[in-house]
């Protein structure tokens, strides 16, 4: 498989991929290394890191273990990136190959929608949509997911345009298939690599987003997120700076290793691509 | 005069665009539990029923939600964005006030991003794949990946708490009354990290941009002739092939001003300035949606006009667009 070995060439993706694993780890082996709620108190509020062998990363301004929170906050992240990935990339390809497929008043009105939720800016819709259906895991992951679904869109359409009166498919319209079995059948499996590519893009932003989201204290504070860390470590940052400092690091790490492995995949893929 | 009357087709086309934003977050925000009623009642501290009707009939919510969609819509031709009842002034009074932190904040970071994204975009592009591209390449994807907001806590921790040499936040200093040049210095400094923490994602992004534009124009024939020609290798770069690689940096300018305008949000909570972003932020936390709805049209009709500015300035790096067809 050529792909797979250029993918391993590269040794930002691998470095990408590693971390990317290690992050997984961190959100499976959660429960087993911290069966405690890691909301709960632990010990003494605001323990600076390796002080104490039991809180290695310290405890925040309530006491509370930031390591357990770092570990289980590594589960929301990837959990409300992932999904909400899923919402905007169903979103878009939908109406993007419905857009690019029939083109005409379909691709007008599609586009239009498209336009507006691309004109209006997308941490705005954000609020809004926090304001009205309130900060609950389901509905920020929802909302992150509805907010991020046009650049997939305007992708997917892209490749419907080029796609779509191709040879093979106008075998397949001359042997009588229906539309829709085009565009599941035979369109979206050639138009959905280079979105699927661009799946690690949305889910660094959906990442970044739920935790600015939850920094602000919009995000579901019954959860341990990172964001929310963050937000609390800030009314100590005078002093007890690290409580704040260690959950962006695990951002950063989180977004920096979805954005290598997408990378990565886009040279795989893409060859001819790389040597510009 | 081609290309003005080019971009104002693009303008007039934007209309439909904004009017479509405003009645879906309209509808959307009748989906929210409670009013602007029940926010004055909740300010005022309770009240009884009676008044609360007659308050829905003065501010004509008793209408069914078409005709208050339409209301809406034909104050907002007069430039009347309705009443805020958490501040108490006029939504656009409130709005006009917060403007001018945040466009400057924007057109600051933007500025700083370009520039240095331009700076070691170059410099990355003729080193390309020896240490210097490496390293601006590998600093520049961990800017992208940094979140802003905790960014601009550990650059306070840094410059305004350890060293002291910059303000933690705020617009400018309110003990002393400045004016002319001293004031201008005082907001400077204040915006110097707020400047550089909303600037940072869009620098790695302009960077990359900039590093790949440049590698596709440094392969074109004219510049194989402008070094056939004999020019040293500076006079290539900034007399043919930067003015080239700039498009699609301009371009980039128009996608990113939405981005950006969110970016501000949270980069004024964390700096806490008075703009736009912190006031959408406050209008969700006081369930003012009256103002919300403002911002949502003051902040769409910013990335029309920002658009319609990068149109313009297209069209002047690249002659060839107003003249073609």
């Amino acid at each position: 498989m050529g792909a797979l070995k250029r993918y391993f060439r590269s040794p930002a993706a691998v470095i990408g991929l590693v971390l990317l694993l290690i992050v997984v780890g961190m959100a499976i082996a959660a429960s087993w290394l911290f069966p405690n709620n890691p909301l709960s108190l632990a010990g003494r509020p605001l323990v600076w890191p390796f002080a104490n062998p039991r809180f290695p990363l310290g405890t925040d301004n309530s006491g509370r273990d930031i390591a357990a929170q770092i570990f289980y906050g590594a589960r929301i992240s990837l959990l409300i990136g992932g999904v909400a990935t899923v919402i905007a990339i169903a979103i878009g390809t939908l109406i993007g190959a419905f857009a690019g497929y029939y083109g005409g008043w379909v691709d007008n009105i599609l586009m239009r929608i498209t336009e507006a939720f691309q004109t209006l800016p997308n941490f705005v819709l954000l609020l809004v949509l926090v304001a009205v259906f309130g900060s609950t895991l389901t509905t920020v992951t929802i909302a992150i997911g509805v907010v991020s679904w046009p650049a997939p869109a305007r992708l997917t359409r892209a490749e419907f345009l080029s796609l779509r009166n191709r040879e093979f498919i106008q075998a397949g319209r001359t042997l009588g298939m229906k539309d829709l079995q085009l565009i599941l059948g035979e369109i979206l499996p050639n138009a959905l690599p280079p979105v699927i590519v661009y799946a690690s893009v949305v889910m660094a932003v959906a990442i970044l987003l739920e935790s600015a989201l939850a920094f602000l204290r919009l995000s579901d504070p019954n959860v341990a997120s990172w964001g929310n860390l963050i937000g609390l470590g800030r009314d100590v940052l005078r002093v007890q700076w690290y409580v704040s400092a260690i959950p962006g690091i695990a951002i950063l790490t989180t977004v920096l290793a979805v954005s290598l492995v997408g990378q990565g995949l886009n040279d795989a893929l893409n060859p001819r691509l790389k040597q510009r | 005069m081609r290309i003005v009357s080019l971009a104002g087709r693009r303008l007039a086309a934007s209309i439909p665009t904004l009017v479509l934003i405003l009645i879906g977050v309209f509808l959307l925000l009748q989906l929210a539990p409670g009013d602007t009623v029940d926010a004055l009642m909740a300010q005022m501290g309770g009240g009884d029923a009676a008044s609360a009707r007659a308050l829905r009939e003065f501010y004509g919510l008793d209408l069914s939600i078409p005709a208050q969609l339409g209301n809406y819509l034909w104050r907002l031709v007069r430039l009347d964005l309705g009443f805020s009842s958490i501040y108490g002034k006029p939504v656009s009074t409130v709005i006009l006030e917060r403007l001018p932190p945040t466009i400057l904040l924007m057109t600051a970071s933007l500025s700083f991003a370009f520039f240095f994204g331009l700076v070691f975009g170059v410099l990355a592009a003729r080193s390309v794949n020896k240490w210097p591209d490496t390293l601006i390449s590998t600093i520049g994807l961990i800017f992208y990946a940094t979140p802003s907001f905790w960014f601009g806590l550990m650059a306070i921790v840094v410059f305004s708490i350890y060293l002291q040499w910059l303000p933690a936040g705020g617009f400018e200093d309110i003990g002393a009354v400045q004016t002319g040049i001293w004031r201008v210095l005082d907001i400077a400094r204040h915006l110097l990290l707020p400047t550089a923490t909303l600037g940072l994602i869009f620098l790695a992004i302009y960077l990359r941009i900039m590093r790949a534009s440049m590698l596709e124009v440094l392969n074109l024939d004219f510049v194989r002739t402008a070094r056939a020609k004999g020019l040293d290798e500076t006079r290539v770069i900034t007399g043919h092939v930067l003015r080239n690689a700039l498009l699609p940096m301009v371009t980039l300018i128009g996608l990113q001003a939405g981005t950006m305008l969110g970016g501000s949000v949270v980069v004024e909570s964390v700096f806490s300035l008075p703009g736009l972003g912190r006031l959408a932020y406050e209008s969700v936390i006081q369930r003012d949606l009256n103002t919300l709805l403002g911002i949502v049209f003051v902040s769409a009709l910013l990335v029309i006009i920002v658009n319609f500015v990068v149109d313009l300035l297209y069209a002047r790096l690249d002659p060839r667009i107003s003249a073609g067809g």
